[in-house]
């Protein structure tokens, strides 16, 4: 019994050493360490005068114009209106990219047809099609849809094109060996072993998108978060450029964290 | 049953990189049969399996499966890989089920036949485990358990051991007796030991390389209920030994310098 008795002191004793060590160790602590010490450099050094206040607002100044941004709804509709032009051209360019990477993945033929005029294209940036497609499409949403197919398609269509080409024949010489034909075989082992690098390459990807999307908005837009950055610039409001500035970042990083999400949930057997 | 392989040839490669890896392999393999190919890498003992599996075509002769000419894969010669072949995101038991599926056969089947031959092979426990959480040797069990479950009328098995460590490999070897003796298949045996060839088959055929053919059939008719003792008993070694030194001899000059 006396040994019993003692148990419980000694734990309570080491519960805070072990809690700071626990916490410590759980992967986001240095992260979230690492962005709190940068907005308190970023403070520190605002408030302390020695930068010019329209050159380097303090995070209070760039909070309160975010506030204003908020309860005024233009920071909402702009988000929207980037978000929609994102997931519209995302979506063209990942839905087509899927059967174009399939078909360069399983058949020679189309690949040596498509592999070197799409290697090509990759390499012109997108944002260099801006003229183009302005003189195209004039400066409605078609133009800025387009310029985030153009800038992830190539780079979606041959990424899955690679993930096709590394399925094992093993596991493709299995199916046919069972008895699997054509279309069984890729619905039944190739699109469920590309998975898991499919959802990786759209994530990878997603981000070029929100790229294009503030580049084509800085250019010409009526709406979105990269037409209020430029808005900003004209009236120097340095405090709405990084209100922009960290909700793009912000939003980028949430669908980021939603693509690793739904990887974890839907291609547990990859981890 | 009667699998029926005739004067098969087979090129690799056209004009003067031409190479023949296998030149007039003939052999029968009848229902209830247990027959092993055994050669050193480079004997085309693969290849022969890939013929027959219908995954690649022979350049001449002819292989034929009740009569009927093999022209492509089908689920009449189910086939065990050395390893990698066992579908990562299926469990055991999906696994298992995965060829009736693409056979279509009824659900209430499918569950049942699964069920069945996760016994058979030991792992009804494993149904639910995904492929990365079970042992090498129990992964080949369920890659054998999918084979069979699809009902094929020879199972083809290319060095189902060779990646796994002795001692499993030797408990995998007496699993597969057992299970041929239980349930009564046809089974055709590729690897490159000579011991495990004649504990398992009734019927040896020894390839030579460059190019690859059979050079010597022997008839192993041995007492197998005791594969421990039978491993070391004299009369096994010496066989063993015999076919051993025939196999030495068979070698390329170039390799045996």
């Amino acid at each position: 019994m006396p040994a019993l008795s003692t148990t419980p002191r000694s734990d309570s004793v080491r519960l805070a050493p072990a809690r700071l060590r626990r916490s410590l160790r759980h992967p986001w602590t240095l992260g979230v360490l690492g962005v709190a010490a940068v907005v308190l450099l970023w403070f520190l050094i605002s408030n302390s005068g020695v930068v010019d206040k329209l050159f380097l607002p303090s995070p209070q100044a760039v909070w309160a114009a975010g506030q204003n941004q908020w309860s005024s709804g233009l920071l909402l509709k702009d988000a929207v209106a980037s978000i929609q032009r994102v997931f519209i051209g995302f979506a063209l360019s990942a839905g087509l990219a899927l059967p174009v990477g399939i078909a360069m993945g399983t058949n020679v033929i189309i690949c040596r047809l498509l592999e070197p005029l799409m290697a090509l294209i990759r390499y012109m940036p997108a944002p260099a099609f801006i003229p183009l497609l302005i003189i195209y499409f004039g400066l409605e949403e078609l133009p800025k849809v387009l310029l985030i197919f153009i800038g992830t398609f190539f780079f979606n269509a041959l990424m899955i094109m690679d993930a096709v080409k590394f399925v094992p024949h093993e596991l493709v010489e299995t199916a046919r060996t069972l008895g699997g034909r054509g279309l069984q075989i890729l619905t039944r082992v190739v699109a469920p072993y590309i998975a898991p690098q499919v959802l990786d390459t759209y994530r990878i990807n997603m981000a070029s998108a929100w790229n294009l999307v503030i580049v084509a908005e800085l250019v010409a837009a009526n709406e979105g978060l990269g037409k209020r950055i430029s808005l900003a610039q004209r009236f120097l409001r340095t405090d709405e450029i990084f209100v922009g500035l960290i909700v793009i970042g912000l939003i980028g990083l949430t669908i980021d964290l939603g693509f690793r999400f739904l990887m974890r949930r839907a291609c547990s057997w990859a981890n | 049953m009667h699998l029926q392989v005739t004067d098969v040839c087979k090129t690799f490669g056209h004009g003067s990189q031409a190479k023949l890896v296998l030149d007039q392999v003939s052999f029968d393999l009848h229902g209830g049969q247990f027959l092993a190919l055994v050669g050193s890498s480079g004997s085309g003992k693969s290849t022969v399996m890939r013929l027959i599996a219908g995954l690649d075509r022979p350049s001449s002769g002819s292989i034929s499966l009740d009569g009927a000419v093999v022209r492509g894969p089908g689920s009449d010669r189910g086939m065990v890989f050395q390893k990698y072949s066992l579908y990562p995101w299926l469990t055991a038991a999906q696994n298992v089920a995965f060829g009736m599926e693409l056979q279509q056969r009824s659900r209430q089947e499918i569950r049942e036949r699964t069920a069945y031959f996760l016994e058979v092979v030991g792992l009804a426990d494993a149904a639910r485990l995904l492929p990365r959480e079970l042992s090498g040797g129990m992964q080949q069990r369920i890659a054998i358990a999918r084979a069979l479950a699809a009902e094929p009328k020879v199972l083809l098995l290319d060095e189902p051991f060779g990646a796994l460590d002795i001692q499993i490999r030797e408990s995998m070897q007496e699993f597969l007796h057992q299970l041929w003796r239980q349930t009564g298949l046809t089974a055709l045996l590729i690897t490159h030991d000579l011991e495990e060839a004649l504990l398992l088959a009734g019927q040896v055929h020894i390839m030579a390389p460059s190019p690859g053919r059979i050079v010597r059939s022997v008839t192993v008719d041995l007492d197998r209920r005791d594969m421990g003792q039978l491993r070391v008993s004299r009369m096994f070694l010496e066989l063993r030994e015999d076919l051993a030194h025939s196999l030495r001899s068979l070698e390329p000059a170039a390799v045996r310098r």
